[in-house]
């Protein structure tokens, strides 16, 4: 069976980060990712990351990604591409498939940056093929620049649908509109005036009623909804167009954090079930450190640092702390506090606090 | 499925005002028996998109239609017959020379 000091389940910014600092510090290190393509959700933001100048801000997330990649090829982290970790045995073993072959690996520690899965939305048809994630269209728009469509209606008006809104105009496919069940529009408002200045009609109080279609999505009814999100009679509309794309929310991947026994815990601000972790990135299983959007949705700035955090915790469990450690986490923690003072954490800090609070119990 | 004539490769981005796409090499692979193109590189399922297809399989108990989802391999929408394999995620497997892919049936059947 192969061995590794630290294995890193997941290569988006957090796992890349986490693996770059435990590497550099002078962990062996493995990281594990099932796609051939490292960098997670970011080989396909195409668009100028918000957040804080120091951590990329302005940068696109596809340059991001090449960046850190570039970062983690001057280290001696182990890449194993490809492959899923499919289960995690008792004794830090787990479980990884490949395209052929189901193989294991024994780490001492284990650090969990698996990120989120996309939400799906309860209305009739919503399994009809033409019904995609945000995050599906934009891996066929922006990885292999292909259009899902030609005509779409996006549901949900947070950044994620107003930013794949965008990047479906500059792929020269339709947007019919955006609905969002919200009275306001929740994503930044700078995203939302570009939409709104290409003729994209943004419609707040509104929602998906059925999506239309026998073999594929032909069309969508929509309409109006009040105050508690019920529909507001007689104000359905029906629209012709082929796709439906859904931005409304992730979810934390945390399957192997749930085999592993971690103290789990429903966290509605932080995007669902999340295990616990304390200020270290640590789960209350010894050895199992959680970053990114799976300890809680959040952003790649974010990932990155917690990534940072997890990488030298993980390190210092092993082989002890040094100045070096000690520095790179106090730095990425002053960080982490200067970003989650802005407005826009608010729900996340609250959410991270009700963790704080559990430690307790 | 119903038999249709799909127009090739009418769902490509060719101009981008960010992204260019380094089509390497093109590549045959067959869907129901029939000749399609597609590039390295890319996966089965973003080939038969291009392709203008959209369903990949029927389901067990009711036979609904399936396309894609999630894209990345995470909640098994886009199970296809592939070189006689059943099961395959398309989302995530590479396009290779001369793959036959089948829509699936059901739980499809064991080579
Ligand atoms: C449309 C959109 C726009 C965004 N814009 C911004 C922005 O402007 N600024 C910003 O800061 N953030 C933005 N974000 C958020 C940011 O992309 C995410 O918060 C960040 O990518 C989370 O990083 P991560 O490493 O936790 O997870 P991910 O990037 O999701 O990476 C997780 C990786 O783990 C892999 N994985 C999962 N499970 C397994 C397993 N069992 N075995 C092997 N591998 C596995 C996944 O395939 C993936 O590659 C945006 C997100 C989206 C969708
Ligand atoms: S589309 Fe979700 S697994 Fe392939």
């Amino acid at each position: 069976m192969r061995e590794t000091g630290i294995a890193v389940v997941g290569g988006g910014p957090a796992g890349l980060c986490a693996a770059i600092t435990a590497s550099r510090l002078g962990a062996q290190v493995c990281l594990i990712d099932d796609n051939d393509r490292l960098g997670g959700q970011l080989i396909k933001q195409t668009h100028k990351f918000f957040g804080d100048k120091s951590h990329y801000c302005g940068t696109r997330g596809i340059d991001i990604a090449s960046i850190l990649f570039q970062e983690l090829e001057s280290t001696s982290t182990r890449v194993i591409p490809g492959t899923s970790v499919v289960g995690l045995y008792p004794g830090h073993v787990l479980g990884l498939a490949d395209r052929s072959r189901f193989s294991k690996l024994a780490c001492k520690s284990l650090i969990v940056a698996t990120g989120a899965a996309e939400n799906n939305l309860l209305f009739p048809g919503n399994d009809l093929p033409g019904v995609y994630g945000a995050g599906a269209v934009q891996t066929l728009m922006n990885v292999h620049g292909v259009r899902p469509g030609r005509r779409v209606l996006m549901v949900g008006s947070g950044n994620i649908g107003l930013i794949v809104s965008y990047q479906l105009v500059q792929a020269e496919i339709q947007v019919a509109a955006v609905v969002e069940a919200l009275p306001n529009i929740s994503g930044y408002h700078v995203h939302a005036a570009k939409l709104a200045r290409l003729g994209v009609p943004i419609l707040t109080s509104h929602t998906i009623k059925t999506a239309l279609g026998h073999e594929s999505v032909t069309g969508a009814v929509i309409c109006k909804v009040d105050k508690n999100f019920g529909p507001v009679p007689r104000t359905e509309r029906q629209l012709k167009l082929d796709t439906i794309c859904l931005a409304v929310g992730l979810t934390p991947l945390a399957e192997i954090l749930w085999q592993a026994g971690c103290q789990m815990a429903y966290v509605p601000e932080l995007g669902g079930h999340v295990a616990w972790h304390d200020e270290k990135m640590q789960t209350n299983q010894k050895g199992i450190y959680v970053a990114g959007d799976v300890s809680g949705i959040e952003e790649a700035s974010t990932a990155m640092l917690e990534g940072r955090v997890a990488g030298a915790h993980a390190f210092e469990q092993l082989r002890g702390s040094n100045t070096q450690s000690r520095r790179i986490i106090e730095q990425a923690r002053t960080e982490l506090r200067a970003i989650r003072q802005g407005p826009f954490s608010r729900r996340v800090v609250c959410g991270k606090n009700k963790l704080v609070e559990m430690a307790g119990k | 499925m119903p038999k249709k004539t799909f127009s090739r490769n009418q769902n490509r981005i060719t101009e981008h005002p960010i992204l260019e796409f380094e089509r390497k090499k093109r590549i045959r692979f067959f869907f129901q028996g029939r000749p399609l193109y597609g590039y390295e590189g890319e996966t089965i399922a973003a080939a038969l998109v291009a392709n203008g297809i959209r369903v990949f399989r029927h389901t067990e108990k009711l036979n609904r239609p399936r396309g894609f989802f999630c894209a990345v391999g995470k909640c098994s929408s886009c199970l296809m017959q592939v070189d006689g394999q059943p099961n395959t995620m398309v989302c995530i497997e590479p396009l290779r020379p001369g793959v036959r892919v089948e829509p699936q049936q059901g739980r499809g059947k064991l080579p």
